[in-house]
């Protein structure tokens, strides 16, 4: 396959970015889309070039580290991320505009990198259990109904790549917060933390100047995991929850 | 670029400054809108009762609660809590509107929509002709009572026919319901999502439909007098 991309190229931070075009050649419809950009890289080095530089790690589809908006959609036109999309997702001779990440509460490092720490802040903010360390505890002494151990889980899946904020075109991260709250919310060892939780998460993310929700779900549609919408309704029930328990 | 360091962390985290509260805030005022809405398209249906059914609804409006309140005084009371509503509703969607662009500062070259419906991304524009016909709707009937053909202003049932008799006007009002559908479709689902109450797949599909259902009634209804005034059904 031979194929045009046209790639966001910023040298750091402080410069300003601008769309390059770029021909690669020789591509096999059963490489991923990152050993197509590994590709364009090489061809890229042989001339001297500044590779493009792009955000992996795993390349499995289970780390979070791929982030790319392809043809104006978060991880390309198929259901999961990056590193697990293939060239025979597109067609030969076709032109792909590949861009970062676009949020105030994501500024773009170089080229297609962005900086999610916010994530991390969020996180850090309330999405965890506190517990003891010591020897693990007996699993069967606090037992967790089926059906929300298995919402939870679901849940849980969640893997911080951005893809929600990527699309939704208010830049919020509700379906990131969504479904760390309701992870935690669903399971018996999240309940001591669970107001307190909402309040800071939800108050971290608007100070990373991440946009407010509107229902819309286009966040949901880009998610590789599939976490449902309705993760942000189970969202908005715990900070109402909250807010009339004062929190 | 930021390291992640804990002193960049919120403290003393308020629920109630959350823009979530913000759209819960918008969620309320837009249920009592939706009340309203409804009683307002009953009264106009009575106009399929005749001239004088329809003066006298809009007569007992004002009696409504007398003795226990002054004359008007339930219209007033009602007007009121309509107005702080608005307030809150169009407050929250310009803090909310300048937030969401603050978020996303640099645009996307290529834009492709997945998932959300033309009605979701409607919703600021949509609502912003909601309010610029309000005003009109306000200055037609209730405030200044604009005759577009000069004539009696004094008799509801008048001028809405005289209103309605002209073509443009009806096709500004239609549009108006238009918009209006729209803003219920999602404005229902969203709501309900906004109050926590799509928790499940069944009650997801239950908000959606309401909000089907509250579009076509209400923007159908509505449609209907200015309609039949038109054609001539009502005069």
């Amino acid at each position: 396959m031979n194929l045009t991309l046209k790639i966001w190229r910023q040298k750091d931070a402080q410069s300003s970015g601008s769309m390059q075009s770029y021909a690669v050649e020789g591509i096999s419809e059963d490489m991923s889309f990152l050993e197509m950009l590994d590709t364009l890289n090489e061809q890229l080095n042989e001339r001297g070039e500044e590779p493009v530089a792009f955000d992996h790690d795993c390349r499995e589809g289970i780390c979070g580290s791929c982030d790319l908006m392809i043809n104006g959609q978060a991880h390309g036109p198929e259901v999961t991320t990056t590193c697990q999309l293939h060239m025979r997702s597109f067609s030969d001779g076709q032109t792909i505009t590949i861009e970062p990440w676009r949020a105030g509460a994501f500024p773009v490092v170089k080229d297609l990198i962005v900086d999610r720490s916010a994530f991390d802040r969020i996180i850090q903010s309330g999405g965890y259990i506190s517990v003891n360390t010591g020897s693990a505890p007996e699993a069967n002494s606090v037992p967790a109904p089926r059906d929300k151990a298995m919402r939870a889980f679901n849940v849980a899946t969640c893997i911080g790549c951005g893809a929600c904020v990527a699309a939704c075109p208010n830049g919020s991260a509700s379906l990131f917060l969504g479904a760390k709250i309701t992870h935690l919310g669903e399971l018996p060892q999240g309940q001591p933390e669970r107001m307190g939780r909402v309040a800071s998460m939800v108050a971290q993310h608007d100070a990373e100047g991440f946009g407010g929700c509107t229902n819309i779900g286009e966040c949901t549609a880009a998610c590789p995991k599939e976490i449902p919408l309705d993760v942000i309704s189970q969202l908005n029930k715990d900070l109402r929850d909250a807010l009339r328990a004062g929190y | 670029m930021t390291a992640v360091a804990t002193s960049t962390l919120v403290r003393g985290a308020r629920a109630s400054r959350s823009t979530i509260t913000l759209k819960i805030m918008m969620a309320g005022s837009g249920a009592l809108f939706i009340l309203y809405v409804l009683a307002h398209m009953y009264g106009n249906l009575k106009a399929f009762s005749g001239e004088s059914a329809f003066n006298e609804y809009a007569e007992h409006l004002r009696e409504l609660g007398q003795p226990l309140l002054p004359y008007s005084g339930f219209l007033w009371l009602f007007r009121a809590a309509l107005i702080i509503a608005l307030v809150v509703h169009v407050y929250a969607a310009v803090v909310l509107w300048k937030r969401a662009q603050a978020a996303r500062p640099v645009k996307y070259e290529v834009s492709k929509r997945r998932n959300s419906s033309f009605s979701s991304r409607t919703m600021r524009w949509g609502g912003l002709t909601l309010l610029l016909f309000l005003v009109w709707h306000l200055l037609n009937f209730t405030i200044v009572k604009i005759n577009p053909t000069g004539g009696e202003t004094n008799n509801p049932y008048q001028l809405m026919v005289d209103t309605f008799g002209v073509w443009w006007m009806t096709l500004i009002y239609l549009a108006a319901m238009a918009a209006l559908g729209l803003h219920l479709h999602h404005g229902t689902f969203s709501a309900a999502q906004t109050l926590g109450w799509t928790n499940t797949a069944a009650s997801r599909t239950r908000a959606r439909t309401a909000g089907w259902v509250l579009a076509v009634v209400v923007a159908g209804g509505f449609s209907l007098v200015p309609l039949f005034t038109l054609f001539g059904v009502i005069d």
